[in-house]
């Protein structure tokens, strides 16, 4: 099952597609939602582990470079890496933010937007942004389209690797791996209401603790994510690890992927369209009796000059 | 070069230009095919055409570099004949003659005409631009190295960049059809003097002058026996 499309039915966008992708119960469907509780997080790793237990990933044993980072970052055998940063605080009290960085499973994937090759990603009716390996072809358009950095391109296979938020598991009603593994609780797994109910919970449990700025994640520049944060400093997600103010997929991809490709397409169409009613209507440009005519006089005047002692 | 009966008696294009010129056509046709199922998937069906599409994306670029070199090498050959006179700005301005066949009206051409010179400096800049872009998003090997803005935007560009290109292409794939002579210029490198005159009257003048020196050293050279063979 691992690497299959595993809800083939309830696939309601595709890479690379016009037609509408089936989408028989998408109605029926409930949203999922993955909450990081980065506040109770205490960076142990098993989340780490268990991905790359469930999911058969066996990265190369890396160097200690005296940080807890360890990949130092995500790669197409690592799918979610911890981020650790110390913070300092303006009381000068040190704080260590550790975030569990992975795919966020935009409502908006700017992957899926960037994505040529059809089916490559695809986005299930409950939300999650899914590669499917098999059609993908390695142009590494993905890596550009995706507004938090995440894909990554496999050395092995050129083909693009990230967090499946996995979906096999989810499929078969079981939470993902790196949910179940959690000692703290400080990850949780449930409908899309259910965890934003719980986020503002924790939120305002943060809040009385004196983290005046704990909040949510979950951005609206790309409609929301299928999988959130709740920061202490919800003000400054740049704390963590660079994690982006206000994501967005960029406007530069926009412009490289929206109106523009099929009016362009059109255009060429058209172009070639209008090559072949120009031919119609005005005809070939040929040369005429009176060319052949001018150059036989040149000619016989040369001639005559040439002969002449 | 070996010339076939039916050929006319002008050079215009020697065998080396001609095989340049068509492993460049070749090649950017190739590079078109190959690259339009990346810039919209209404056209993905012709990656069936390079072996499936994980083979299109790995062809596509070294297409790409073949026919740089290939157009570096014709760049040079023409670069003399495409520089942009005063004369070539009247003929552009009067494009609607041009386009309308009324060619009586037209100022007399030298060896390329206006459109022909634009065809060159365009394809000339699209292929730097598409030459840098490409190899910024190409994986696997730069785009790793390349920031992700710069890659954003060279993507933007080399998309932006093909259209142009590929637009200049029709057009000169279309003036070759419709200007009579021309593709068969290309194809054997010879035209007829009337044609020549036709659509280069310069270009035209130019030759019949080279051909007056040719007859007047061959003549000063010649045997009596010669010259009674050679009209």
């Amino acid at each position: 099952m691992r690497g299959d499309q595993i809800n083939l039915q309830n696939v309601i966008a595709r890479s690379a597609t016009q037609v509408p992708s089936p989408q028989e119960r998408s109605d029926g469907v409930e949203r999922v939602t993955k909450l990081i509780d980065v506040s109770r997080c205490i960076g142990c790793k098993a989340c780490q582990v268990a991905c790359a237990e469930w999911n058969d990933l066996r990265d190369e044993v890396g160097h200690n470079v005296g940080e807890y980072d360890n990949p130092l970052d995500l790669t197409p055998d690592t799918w979610q890496v911890m981020r650790f940063d110390e913070y300092e605080d303006e009381q000068g009290n040190l704080e260590w933010l550790i975030r569990k960085d992975n795919c966020m499973h935009c409502a908006e994937p700017g992957c899926l937007e960037a994505c040529p090759a059809p089916g490559a990603i695809v986005q299930y009716a409950n939300g999650i942004v899914d590669f499917n390996s098999e059609h993908c072809i390695g142009c590494g358009y993905c890596v550009s389209g995706c507004p938090f950095d995440v894909p990554r391109i496999s050395k092995k296979d050129h083909k693009a690797y990230k967090c499946t938020l996995c979906s096999d598991r989810v499929f078969h009603g079981l939470e993902p791996a790196c949910v179940k593994s959690c000692p703290t609780g400080s990850i949780m797994f449930g409908t899309r209401e259910e965890m934003l109910g719980l986020a503002e919970t924790r939120t305002d449990f943060l809040k009385g603790r004196g983290y005046d700025n704990a909040g949510v994640y979950n951005p609206e520049g790309v409609d929301g994510t299928h999988v959130i944060y709740v920061l202490q400093h919800a003000d400054r997600p740049g704390l963590y690890s660079h994690l982006p103010e206000d994501p967005r997929i960029s406007p530069l991809v926009d412009a490289w992927k929206g109106v523009t490709k099929p009016l362009a397409s059109m255009a060429i169409g058209i172009a070639a369209l209008t090559g072949f009613f120009h031919y119609v209507t005005a005809g070939p440009k040929v040369h005429g009796e009176e060319d052949e005519a001018a150059v036989r006089e040149d000619e016989a005047r040369e001639r005559e000059r040439e002969e002449r002692p | 070069m070996s010339l076939a009966k039916s050929d006319p008696p002008l050079q215009r294009y020697s065998v080396w230009n001609r095989l340049n010129h068509w492993l460049v056509a070749i090649s950017f046709v190739l590079l078109v095919l190959s690259g339009l199922p990346f810039f919209h998937p209404f056209f993905w069906s012709l990656t069936a055409l390079f072996g499936g599409p994980t083979m299109t994306r790995i062809l596509h670029p070294y297409i790409g570099l073949f026919m740089t070199l290939m157009f570096l090498f014709m760049a040079v050959a023409f670069f003399k004949e495409s520089l942009i006179k005063r004369r070539d700005l009247q003929w552009l301005r009067q494009i609607r003659d041009v386009l309308a066949n009324r060619d009586e009206r037209l100022p007399p051409v030298g060896k390329n005409n206006a459109g022909q010179k634009l065809v060159y400096w365009i394809m000339l800049g699209c292929i730097v631009l598409l030459l840098v872009t490409g190899l910024l998003i190409w994986q696997p090997y730069f785009a790793g190295a390349v920031p992700i803005t710069l890659r954003r935007l060279a993507s933007l560009g080399h998309a932006a960049v093909a259209f142009v290109a590929i637009l200049t292409l029709i057009i000169h794939v279309y003036s070759g059809i419709w200007v009579k002579g021309s593709f068969q210029a290309m194809v054997r490198g010879r035209v007829s003097w009337a044609w020549a005159r036709h659509h280069h009257g310069l270009w035209y003048e130019e030759e019949r002058e080279k051909a007056r020196k040719r007859r007047a050293i061959d003549r000063r050279h010649a045997t009596p026996t010669n010259r009674q063979e050679s009209p």
